[in-house]
């Protein structure tokens, strides 16, 4: 790649940030250029995020209708899966699944609702609702 | 507390531009690209059973820290590594260390560091960074991925430090000791070449060459689906999204290939600089091939790029066969 072969179009997940990449200028030396991004890196992380908003928005019309708890909505606003949340809060995956049905989570203790809150970067109080 | 004459540098990538910083602080100079070269952490890998966000794991290079660790034998240096068992133990130390004006290295996970934007931040825990200051209760970042320097708040880079998951961070914290050497000797320099080719041409089939060859023939086999186009793109990411320096690290290995030209006097070693950034055309080719795909531009046709993907896999046997014999 040349030095003005660097994308420079824009990528709007970069926000004002500029990656660094190498490309070959005048001199045919390997230089690192500062990059505005282009194309083809926001179509690919555009289409990860798209899948990451559209099961959040699924896990919040389930809420709304009274199928799951925010619990799960919350997870996946938090780009995180089941398995994920998991490990971060060692508690077991069929565990998790059975805290999703909104019986169940509406009488968590203080203490399993924290460690959620704390694994999510919530307060327990926001946890426990839609946004 | 500030560390004086610390420079902060911008870098493709995180590991390689942490390395060549700090190492450049403690007096001995060199580049990204050379850090990357030296530790000989090129690579291929296919890694189905490995998932980041739901798709299987596509490294265009060797495992963390293989960099940091890399640096042992050619500068005869002896890094530290201290993990914690709480994150109050780990921010004391971290300050424990600004106070003694050491310059300190970090792993730490992406999603909870506030200043990356929103939109990149994902779940992953093996970014590095160094901190080189702490003013009131801000700590000052030197992340190689920015191009100036950050500033972070101690309650956020506990965070990051602490975050669990797959590749745990643990606190984890680094700086040379004892660094023994400070010139890239030409032999160094050989010798790492020789290993990222047996990496490349080796045998295992999720790794090097054959692991492209693998990829290609996965891609060949994808449906028309919701799932295929996700999972080439997710290859894309990869290789262009997370801070390769473009090409899935191609292109900064074409620069470490110039300066290993400069320091061995081999004269090949340059014209194969050119090879591999012709390479790395190849592979940002079929980045933007497959994003035509994606975007709906073209119709989704599995076998052109499971072909072009085949293709850069010949051009890789090609050029590392030949590289190999540049420095036999």
């Amino acid at each position: 790649m040349d030095v003005d072969g660097v994308p420079q179009e824009g990528n709007r997940t970069l926000g004002v940030h500029r990656r660094g990449m190498y490309a070959k200028d005048a001199n045919g030396r390997m230089v690192l250029v500062p990059s505005r991004g282009g194309e083809v890196d926001e179509a690919v992380t555009v289409q990860v995020i798209e899948r990451m908003d559209a099961l959040a928005e699924d896990a919040k019309s389930r809420v709304l209708a009274g199928k799951t708890a925010p619990l799960e909505y919350w997870m996946c606003n938090k780009r995180m899966d089941v398995a994920l949340l998991s490990q971060v809060t060692g508690f077991w995956q069929w565990r998790i699944r059975s805290h999703f049905r909104p019986e169940k989570f509406a009488n968590l203790s203080q203490k399993t609702l924290e460690c959620y809150a704390n694994a999510l970067g919530l307060s327990t109080e926001k946890l426990q609702r839609l946004p | 507390m500030l560390i004086e004459k610390f420079q902060h540098r911008h870098a493709a990538h995180c590991e390689s531009g942490v390395v060549a910083t700090l190492l450049t602080y403690h007096g001995v100079e060199i580049s990204e690209a050379m850090a990357f070269g030296l530790s000989s952490a090129l690579s291929f890998a296919y890694l189905p059973f490995v998932k980041l966000t739901g798709f299987p794991l596509i490294s265009y290079r060797m495992p963390p820290k293989f960099i940091i660790r890399g640096m042992a034998k050619p500068f005869k240096t002896r890094f530290r590594f201290e993990t914690f068992r709480n994150p109050d133990e780990g921010m004391k130390r971290l300050d424990e260390l600004l106070a003694q004006s050491k310059v300190v290295g970090l792993q730490t996970s992406v999603f909870w560091l506030p200043y990356f934007p929103a939109d990149m931040r994902f779940h992953f825990n093996a970014h590095n960074l160094l901190v080189y200051g702490k003013e009131g209760d801000e700590y000052l970042i030197s992340d190689p991925v920015a191009e100036e320097p950050q500033r972070c708040a101690a309650i956020d880079l506990q965070r990051a430090r602490f975050a669990k998951g797959m590749l745990a961070p643990k606190g984890l914290l680094y700086y040379p000791e004892v660094i023994g050497c400070n010139r890239v000797s030409a032999e160094a320099v050989r010798k790492a070449i020789k290993k990222t080719v047996r990496i490349m041409l080796g045998p295992i089939p999720l790794v090097g060459v054959r692991g492209i060859r693998m990829l290609a023939n996965k891609v060949k086999g994808l449906k028309n689906d919701e799932y295929a186009l996700n999972f080439v793109g997710n290859i894309i990411r990869m290789q262009e999204e997370i801070g390769t320096g473009g090409a899935g690290f191609r292109f900064l290995y074409a620069s470490f290939l110039q300066e290993a030209a400069d320091i061995t006097g081999l004269e090949e070693l340059r014209e194969l600089a050119e090879r591999m950034n012709e390479i790395g055309d190849g592979w940002r080719e079929f980045g933007l091939k497959a994003v035509r795909m994606i975007k709906g531009r073209e119709a989704f046709d599995q076998a052109l790029l499971s072909n072009m993907l085949r293709g850069q896999a010949d051009r890789e046997t090609e050029f590392f066969k030949m590289l190999k014999r540049a420095v036999a």
